[in-house]
């Protein structure tokens, strides 16, 4: 197992990314140790990493584990002024470096074990991955046994598929979809973990794996574009799937849902005043430029007792729930290095902007907001919900 | 010995062990069954005193040797093949542990007889003799005749109460040579490593919170800790929490850890595997919280809730807090 | 050191368990089969005992049909042959007597030092293929190994009882260890090295000849234990049922 050199090690970065010499003009200004979430933690934060790769201190590097709290949000790259692709290029491949080399959290190592052999982060049966749809209002066309072409093929994911709290936002928006007469379907057993976040520890070989098998799976099927409540899913459909042969075109449920607005807005009715804040996913907005920011204040703001107030961070410089680049499998691990949570951060912003409801449009905040809730200690002062669970309860109660 | 049912005991550090006492309440009603005797061997050094303990059976028979003093499988496996082997007994029980599964396959192919390894009970079903063992984590139980003319079973706890495997009778005690070879063997025993001290004992705990896969992460234990504290108890776990270090190996509850007999049990995200049962399952309040409606735990515990369990801990502290 | 690993393959229990009604055995058409857990830990303690004093590291397994993938991850973690035993007959149910036949086929050939496996299998029934191999090979045999160290032709291996107690047993090699638990967690390997391997890794084949079913245990029925049975349900969402625990308690005297 041998150690790549600095400039090995360099290179690889270069080219994990087609910007990737952008590196080269690094002016170590420190923004991007500035704004990221848990830089304060890490013994090498971006700017130092470049240093260190500068300086010869390749080898502190790689005996530094503090790479494991980088969330992959995305906050660095956009902020910086060299364009230097840092989460996708940089980060991601020293993740990579170290899986490589074997330094691994045991806690991420049972996500990603899980990933390879379930399909899916939680270790759950691949069979049940449609078991939300199970006695349910609503009919969920599962594809293999659907055998029609729809309009619409619903990518839900790992999280949306089988944690209790996130199969709710699942069944809101399969409402929502139903009433408004949408034309859809699930691959449900066939679908695997769109494999983005794991992508982002490093595993860039798991990435691939899952994704050709979800590529395998979605090509037997004919459809008009993919929709998905969750923005790791839509970043990895729109920017990594293409590279490996697949590009069809990928919504956020959000997206789609405003597109519709004319047809939901007669549907919507006051169930009361509510001050809503909204919480822009990482995935959503700055990761990749997606820039999707605007589709879902549209909805919340055609919600009728809604008014909608913005936290301090918001748009681009929202502050990460701290569930992607491997987060979500690491809080036993970020805790212990830096004995605080992003979300505790977020909650008091919200209440800060006067909100008694966060919303949220990615299946990883719904659980994390809702226990930073609890562990702040402000249990019934602030309701965390999907956007699409807002719609569905003005919609229908 | 021809025909009997015979109960290997198991020693450690100079005491019998509780499975012994299982093996010989599952004897005993196998032995009466298969209308024979039955016969308890006790393998040791300066082991005859504890015959007075294995009152339930007919007669004990020992054999002592220095090299038998701490287990040594491949000397108790010699000694127990030979006394066996003169004598085809019709049943020979060993202990579902470190010690038993150590002897019973070697054993078993010295005989040349079939061996049902986790069995609990034994049973009878017109005119023959019935095992019942856990097989699949607890999750299956096979059932099947007890093959004949002889075969040999590992016993496990649950089956039997200890119990009812202990008499007040001084049982007839022989005493065998031991087989020639026992100073030249492979294997030698060097010396027992403690366990680390300094934290609870849990054996000693009126109320255990015990947690297990479904308590997902090291962080999550915190929630377990709040409960344990409203609670006035302390936290345990099961084997995975431990091995993946998420509490010490003071606080496992199970087969390789502690045998705990709390007042309350309250098991969390615990599958109730037999390993982990064997731990805890004579708790006098077992409650169980699995969202897995077919977990083995549900077999025994007394209550039991199919709710998410990270729901459900902060849930019950607060309650418990404002009562 | 040459080391030989066995690896047996078992039903996931992460899949519900199913009765065939034709056979009243376990069903085993539509089973996820996965390495033995406990067999993951002895490739892992292998890997370390490699990685101190030098050697070769060889796994084995039945051919159970998807058994490939695991065979490759493993050269990737560091082994250095993956043999995979064909042949007729595995797949009826978990015979542990007949698995070892046909790995004692396979050992014929192969040199080694010392032999791990899991110390039991999830399916186990008949007995354990540790001990059973290692009586058919006339080698000592310790079982719920947690350590094990070398030195001078030597292993001390380190024995697990309950509590929290270790015996340190020194073995004169060769010999079989059934492994409870590697010193460490079994390793993550990255799934790129695992494509490499199956690229530029081969896997070997050995055909195994008939092995014979003696010493079988006959099973009537397997049957899934009542859930509930015993188990007083209580309902409700999560907040009803903490409510209804605290209520409880307190009726018992267990809280006030």
């Amino acid at each position: 197992m041998s150690v790549p050199t600095p400039y090995e090690f360099l290179d690889k970065v270069i080219r994990a990314t087609p910007d990737g010499k952008q590196i080269r003009k690094c002016l170590q200004c420190g923004t991007c140790s500035g704004v990221c979430p848990y830089g304060f933690a890490m013994d090498y934060p971006p700017r130092s990493l470049i240093a260190a790769l500068r300086a010869d201190d390749w080898y502190g590097v790689l005996e530094s584990d503090t790479i494991w709290l980088c969330v992959s949000c995305f906050a660095c790259a956009s902020v910086c002024p060299s364009k230097i692709p840092l989460t996708r290029g940089l980060l991601s491949t020293l993740k990579t470096e170290m899986l490589v080399a074997g330094s691994i959290p045991a806690e991420l190592q049972t996500a990603l074990g899980n990933s390879r052999r379930y399909g899916n982060a939680l270790g759950e049966s691949p069979k049940k991955r449609a078991d939300w749809a199970k006695d349910f209002t609503v009919p969920v066309p599962v594809m293999a046994s659907h055998k029609r072409p729809v309009d619409v093929l619903w990518f839900v994911g790992d999280y949306g598929s089988y944690h209790p709290r996130v199969q709710q936002v699942t069944r809101a928006l399969a409402k929502v979809l139903y009433v408004l007469d949408v034309d859809f379907g699930i691959l449900g057993p066939e679908e695997n973990s769109d494999g983005d976040t794991q992508a982002f520890t490093g595993e860039w070989g798991l990435f691939e794996l899952l994704a050709r098998k979800n590529i395998t799976a979605m090509s037997k099927y004919t459809f008009g574009e993919i929709i998905t409540a969750d923005p790791h899913a839509y970043n990895a459909l729109k920017h990594e799937y293409p590279r490996l042969g697949f590009d069809r075109p990928v919504k956020h449920h959000t997206q789609y849902l405003v597109e519709h607005l004319d047809r939901i807005k007669p549907l919507l009715q006051n169930r009361g005043a509510q001050r809503v804040t909204y919480h822009d996913p990482c995935y959503l907005g700055r990761a990749n430029d997606n820039n999707i920011y605007e589709e879902p204040r549209q909805l919340l703001q055609a919600i009728p007792g809604v008014e909608l107030v913005e936290m301090s961070h918001n748009r681009a410089l929202s502050i990460c729930c701290g569930g992607g680049g491997g987060g979500m499998w690491l809080d036993g691990f970020s805790w212990e290095k830096a004995h605080t949570r992003t979300t505790e951060w977020r909650i008091k912003e919200a209440l800060a902007a006067g909100a008694n409801v966060l919303a949220v449009a990615c299946p990883y905040e719904t659980p994390r907001f809702e226990d930073a809730v609890k562990s702040t200690g402000n249990e019934g002062k602030l309701a965390v919900r999907d956007v699409v669970e807002l719609l569905a309860e003005s919609m229908f109660g | 010995m021809c025909g009997e049912v015979c109960v290997v005991v198991e020693t450690l550090r100079g005491r019998v062990t509780e499975i012994t006492f299982t093996m010989l309440a599952g004897g005993r009603g196998l032995a009466e069954a298969l209308k024979t005797k039955l016969t308890a061997l006790l393998i040791g050094h300066d082991a005859q005193k504890l015959a007075g303990e294995l009152g339930a059976a007919d007669r004990v028979v020992c054999v002592e040797h220095p090299s038998l003093a701490e287990f040594n499988p491949e000397a108790h496996l010699s000694v127990v093949t030979a006394l066996l082997q003169q004598h085809k007994p019709r049943v020979v029980l060993l202990g579902h542990t470190a010690m038993g599964t150590d002897l019973a396959c070697g054993l078993a192919r010295r005989l040349r007889v079939p061996i049902i390894s986790g069995c609990r009970s034994f049973s009878q079903d017109g005119g023959t003799v019935q095992y019942s063992a856990l097989t699949c984590g607890g999750k299956l139980i096979a059932t099947g005749p007890l093959p004949e003319p002889t075969c040999l079973a590992t016993v496990m706890s649950g089956g039997y109460k200890p119990e009812e495997g202990r008499a007040a009778r001084s049982p007839a005690v022989e005493t065998v040579a031991p087989p020639a070879g026992l100073d030249q063997l492979r294997t030698r025993f060097k010396q027992y490593i403690e366990p680390p001290t300094g934290d609870v004992d849990i054996a000693k705990e009126a109320i255990l919170v015990s947690v297990g896969r479904g308590i997902q992460n090291k962080d999550n234990i915190a929630l377990a800790e709040e409960l344990a504290k409203a609670l006035g108890g302390v936290v345990a776990g099961s084997r995975p929490v431990i091995d993946q270090e998420w509490l010490p190996v003071t606080r496992l509850v199970g087969k390789s850890g502690k045998q705990v007999k709390p007042k309350l049990y309250l098991a969390l995200g615990i599958s109730g595997a037999p390993e982990h049962a064997e731990g805890m399952r004579d708790a006098e309040l077992i409650v169980a919280v699995n969202r897995d409606e077919k977990a083995p735990i549900y077999g025994f515990a007394h209550f039991g809730a199919a709710v998410d369990v990270l729901e459900l801990i902060p849930k019950l502290t607060a309650s418990l807090r404002k009562g | 050191m040459e080391i030989v690993v066995l690896v047996k393959f078992v039903p996931d229990l992460v899949e519900d368990l199913e009765i065939d009604p034709g056979t009243g055995l376990l069903d085993r058409s539509f089973l996820r089969l996965i390495p033995n857990e406990l067999d993951e830990h002895a490739l892992e303690e292998a890997l370390l005992l490699k990685e101190r004093h030098g050697g070769k590291v060889t796994v084995l397994t039945l051919d159970f049909g998807d058994v490939d993938e695991t065979l490759f991850t493993a050269i990737a973690k560091g082994a250095d042959r993956a043999i995979k035993l064909t042949g007729e007959g595995f797949d009826q149910g978990p015979s542990n007597q007949r698995i070892t036949a046909a790995f004692r086929q396979a050992l014929g050939d192969l040199p080694f030092d010392l032999i791990l496996t899991g110390t039991q299998a999830v399916d186990d029934l008949d007995g354990f293929i540790g001990p059973l191999l290692a009586e058919q090979l006339g080698l000592p045999y310790v079982g719920y190994v947690t350590r094990v160290t070398a030195a001078d032709g030597r292993l001390v291996v380190q024995k697990e009882y309950p509590g929290g107690l270790n015996a340190e047993i020194e073995v004169s090699g060769p010999a079989v260890l059934g492994i409870q638990a590697a010193e460490k967690p079994p390793r993550y390997v990255v799934t790129s090295k695992v494509m490499e391997a199956m690229k530029t890794a081969r896997i070997e084949e050995i055909a195994v000849g008939e092995v014979t079913a003696e010493l079988e245990v006959p099973v009537s029925a397997m049957a899934l234990p009542e859930s509930g049975a015993r188990a007083e349900m209580i309902e409700g969402d999560a907040q009803q049922v903490a409510q209804k625990i605290v209520a409880l308690l307190r009726e018992r005297g267990l809280v006030t």
